[in-house]
């Protein structure tokens, strides 16, 4: 009889969850960061139902930093598949000014932890999606698929709900809230050579293209728009690079590469000598500060 | 096309787990660099010599890094040009029991560590029965610190010879044993120079060859239903996984319980249309007819699954809040949720010796036999048949906690007509007749604190309006009922157990029931409240003690401040103030007109 390869066990495991929490919870969302793991998932929720259309909604926190191909690849493929794509903006912290060049670590906690809370307490969300990977981080290597967030969307980490077998208890208290991972068990690799096998659509910033860049503490940095502060001393190059992971631009580091097929970048990752969340430029701030976000409410 | 292997690894705290896997992905340049250098940066931090420390790979909480040891489940992921693997590494501690279950349940395979100069130890024994009770079939035994051992085989043999012999009891599972230094890194990756002796494969070769997928017996065809999905008029399909056997368009299928017929019509195997759907597949089948068929049913091709209500399970217990025995929970087994009692607890397992003991009590970590009961007949499969439809879980009902994992031994027939009645006059039924939503009213606070003249006062009162009530009564109870009851501890906490079951019954009766007890113990109102469920009302009369003693209306306070009563509450023996009651009273300086009228408004929301 036919036996599944490693990635049709992940695609199985993954849709057994997406299918558990539309059947079981309550209101769910779908997170969609627009980055290839949101690609991803988006993929395996439309499989999942196929013919029907996934059962809830997919939504965006956009911070107004993103890179403008991300935004317009999300409008694009919202309008493209027809599935309900909610965007919601933290206008308080829009209107206060906060951005990612005078505020630092207090712009990722206003512009996307406090967005996403404000977002799922206005529509009342009792269960979110997210794509993050256990393989990512030495804090998530530790989470749960269902991982548990009480009223003030916060992560005990020393009190995880034991999840056995595959029998996902999705009993949560009013004002509680689940943060579900069907792609805990994937790792990049697997990401990458699903998105080759489904030939998945992704943001064409994952792409080598010459692009204006500057070079700021080790990180290469896009210059996306005329917002882009330059510090003394520095000049807007063109160089030819692509991003592994993607988030707001002036926060994610690009890396000079030639790759501008599928192939060839799943042929660079195979062979990669950094893992990705090392151009993600908030990690870096301390050992642990992936987890001390969780605790507060980060995704 | 490369397969999956998850694995856990397990073994008591030193016995270095986290350094074997730190080992293994070090020694296949499977780690990426920047954690490698940031691996150096800490292991100087933490270590005098600047060696490295593999473990520091692993311990990924805060907590556990300031701690040493690893309190919760890590996954790690690797892969060799022959298969990807996924390594839950879990705690060795007793206390973190449940967490390794957690890993167990998720693995094909164990990886259990032994320490060479210590030898098979009682954590060895008791992580192989967990990992064979979860379904784990495969057991690799590492003999790690070979090194120290100064590499002796036959330090080696005497160890691999008890665990022979200890394997036995385990008629299912296979067995391997390996001598390894992990820290040195002898039998991980490539066989050792040191250990000649050992003809065997090294660790992770091993792994590599395991077998995977055996299945000796010709499979039916199981799908526990997912999901129904009904996105128009015209398509109508069960969505699920297939947890047995293979299934072909055109063929005939059964849906149970409700045992009815239909051919299938269409099949999608993640999301694509398809002739076959095979073992593992999520998929979506339609059939050719109308039939009935929800989340919770199972299609199957030709077995007649057994159908029953009442189980022998063996159970893991993970809760901090211990069992109780009669008391309601979700049971979750396949996708089927389903009301669930344990009505009988047969036995304890000593989880280190394997023996079986007398259980009073069942705490965290603690495992057992017992009867579970489930208000209908459902599908199910011996465990060690299918884990899909023999797995279980059970989930508190007012915490939400997953208090318990379980797995079917067998069906119990009915022989002692332990079969729970569904009538057709339901307590919802019952309380619009008498216009009213049933509660018990749990009076708690010291003797003298008003309880007894609140209660009544509040039944007058009630009843004045109309509402039907029973008030039970400490002394009325004892003469009666409980007149076989004394006051040890054990025959206290059973008094406390049936007049809940009593107010429980009221309240199926639809009545709203008053209870005056002192009930000074929180964890007899917690069972109290489990057996009562969401009619149950706590209510606190927080009179302080002096002014309690200053009314001593029955003289009893007197007479336990010289000595004459033992153990009196509030004097010489404890009171444990309720920390969330649903309702909280003082009465020192209130009438009780004032206090009754006052608990009318509280209650509002209760009645």
């Amino acid at each position: 009889m036919k036996t599944l390869s490693h990635l049709d066990k992940l695609e199985a495991e993954a849709i057994y969850i997406i299918r558990e929490v539309a059947a079981e919870c309550e209101k769910p969302v779908m997170l969609y960061s627009i980055g290839k793991d949101s690609s991803v998932m988006l993929h395996l929720a439309l499989k999942a139902f196929y013919p029907e259309m996934p059962p809830f909604p997919f939504l965006h926190i956009d911070t107004t930093w993103k890179f403008k191909e991300m935004t317009q690849f999300r409008d694009r493929k919202a309008k493209e598949l027809g599935i309900n794509m909610l965007v919601y903006t933290n206008e308080e912290g829009v209107k206060a000014g906060i951005n990612p060049f005078d505020h630092g670590a207090s712009y990722t906690d206003i512009m996307k932890t406090q967005a996403l809370k404000q977002a799922l307490n206005h529509y009342g969300f009792t269960a979110a999606f997210g794509g993050g990977r256990r393989d990512e981080e030495k804090s998530r290597a530790k989470e749960r698929i269902f991982s548990f967030r009480n009223a003030e969307h916060a992560w005990d980490p020393k009190n995880q709900r034991p999840e056995m077998w595959k029998l996902y208890n999705t009993q949560i208290n009013k004002g509680e809230s689940i943060r579900v991972f069907p792609l805990s068990n994937w790792t990049e690799n697997d990401i990458w050579q699903y998105i080759l096998r489904e030939n998945i659509d992704i943001v064409p910033l994952y792409f080598a293209k010459v692009r204006p860049v500057v070079y700021r503490d080790g990180n290469i940095i896009m210059v996306d728009d005329d917002r882009m502060r330059l510090f003394p001393g520095e000049e807007i190059q063109m160089k030819k690079v692509r991003f592994r992971t993607l988030g707001c631009y002036p926060l994610t580091g690009g890396i000079e590469s030639d790759a501008d097929t599928l192939e060839a970048i799943v042929e660079e990752t195979l062979g990669a000598v950094n893992s990705e969340r090392t151009s993600r430029v908030i990690d870096h701030e301390a050992t642990g500060s992936m987890e001390r976000r969780k605790r507060e409410g980060y995704f | 096309m490369k397969e999956l292997l998850k694995f856990i690894t397990c073994g008591s705290v030193d016995d270095g787990k986290s350094t074997l896997i730190g080992h293994m992905l070090y020694d296949s340049k499977l780690i990426f660099a920047d954690q490698e250098r940031a691996l150096e940066l800490e292991s100087k931090v933490g270590s005098t010599d600047g060696a490295l420390d593999y473990s520091l790979l692993l311990d990924g909480l805060m907590a556990e890094r300031e701690q040493g040891i690893t309190i919760d489940v890590a996954y790690r992921y690797f892969t060799t040009s022959k298969r990807s693997f996924i390594v839950a590494d879990t705690p060795g501690h007793e206390e973190y029991t449940r967490n390794m279950a957690v890993g167990a349940s998720f693995a094909d395979a164990a990886v259990i560590l032994l320490d060479a100069t210590k030898g098979v130890l009682v954590q060895t024994r008791r992580h192989t029965r967990i990992c064979s009770l979860m379904g784990i079939q495969d057991f690799i035994f590492i003999v790690n610190k070979m090194d120290l051992a100064e590499y002796q085989e036959s330090v080696f043999l005497s160890i691999e010879k008890e665990l022979k012999q200890f394997i036995e009891i385990f008629p299912h599972n296979t067995m391997t044993v390996i001598p390894v230094s992990a820290t040195v890194g002898d039998n991980i990756t490539k066989a050792s120079e040191k250990m000649p002796w050992y003809q065997g494969l090294p660790l992770l070769s091993y792994l590599e060859e395991l077998e995977l997928n055996r299945s000796g017996k010709e499979e039916d065809f199981i799908l526990p239903v997912q999901r129904v999905s009904r996105p128009n008029h015209t398509f109508r399909g069960f969505q699920g996984q297939v947890e047995e056997g293979s299934l072909r368009l055109g063929e005939e299928i059964t849906v149970y319980p409700s045992g009815e017929h239909a051919k299938v019509a269409r099949l999608l195997a993640a999301g694509a249309d398809t002739e076959e759907i095979v073992k593992g597949q999520p998929v979506t089948i339609c059939l050719d007819k109308e039939i009935d068929c929800s989340r919770g049913c199972v299609i199957t091709k030709h077995q007649v699954p057994e159908l029953e209500n009442m189980f022998q399970v063996t159970m893991l217990w993970m809760d901090d809040a211990p069992l109780v025995e009669g008391k309601e929970y979700i049971c979750k087994l396949g996708t089927k949720r389903i009301p669930a009692r344990i009505v009988k607890i047969e036995y304890k397992i000593d989880v280190n010796s394997g023996e079986q003991v007398s259980a009073e009590r069942v705490m965290k970590n603690e495992i057992i036999v017992c009867t579970l009961l489930t208000t209908e007949k459902i599908v199910f499969r011996q465990f060690s048949e299918n884990k899909a439809l023999g797995g279980l879980i059970l989930i508190d009902r007012i915490t939400n906690m997953t208090s318990a994992c379980g797995v079917v031994e067998r069906a119990i027939k009915h022989l002692d007509n332990l079969s729970w009645q569904v009538t057709d006059i339901t307590k919802e039924l019952r309380e619009r007749q008498l216009g009213q939503k049933a509660a018990t009213l749990w009076f708690t606070g010291l003797s003298g604190s008003g309880k007894s003249t609140l209660a009544n006062a509040l039944e007058i009162k009630l009843t004045e309006m109309g509402k039907h009530t029973m008030l039970l009564d400490g002394d009325n109870i004892r003469l009666g009922l409980n007149r076989d009851l004394g006051f040890s501890e054990e025959e206290r906490r059973e008094n406390i157990r049936r007049i809940a079951e009593v107010a429980k019954l009221m309240n199926e009766a639809g009545l709203i029931v008053l209870t005056a007890f002192i009930s000074p113990f929180a964890e007899d109102r917690e069972m109290a409240r489990s057996i009562i469920g969401d009619d149950f009302v706590e209510i606190y009369i927080s009179t302080p003690v002096e002014e309690c003693e200053r009314r001593d209306v029955k003289g009893l306070y007197k007479r336990a401040r010289t000595g004459e009563l033992q153990d009196f509450t509030g004097i010489s023996s404890p009171y444990e103030v309720p920390v969330h009651p649903d309702i909280l009273l003082d009465t020192s300086h209130d009438t009780v007109e004032r206090s009754v009228s006052c608990l009318l408004k509280e209650l509002k929301e209760f009645l």
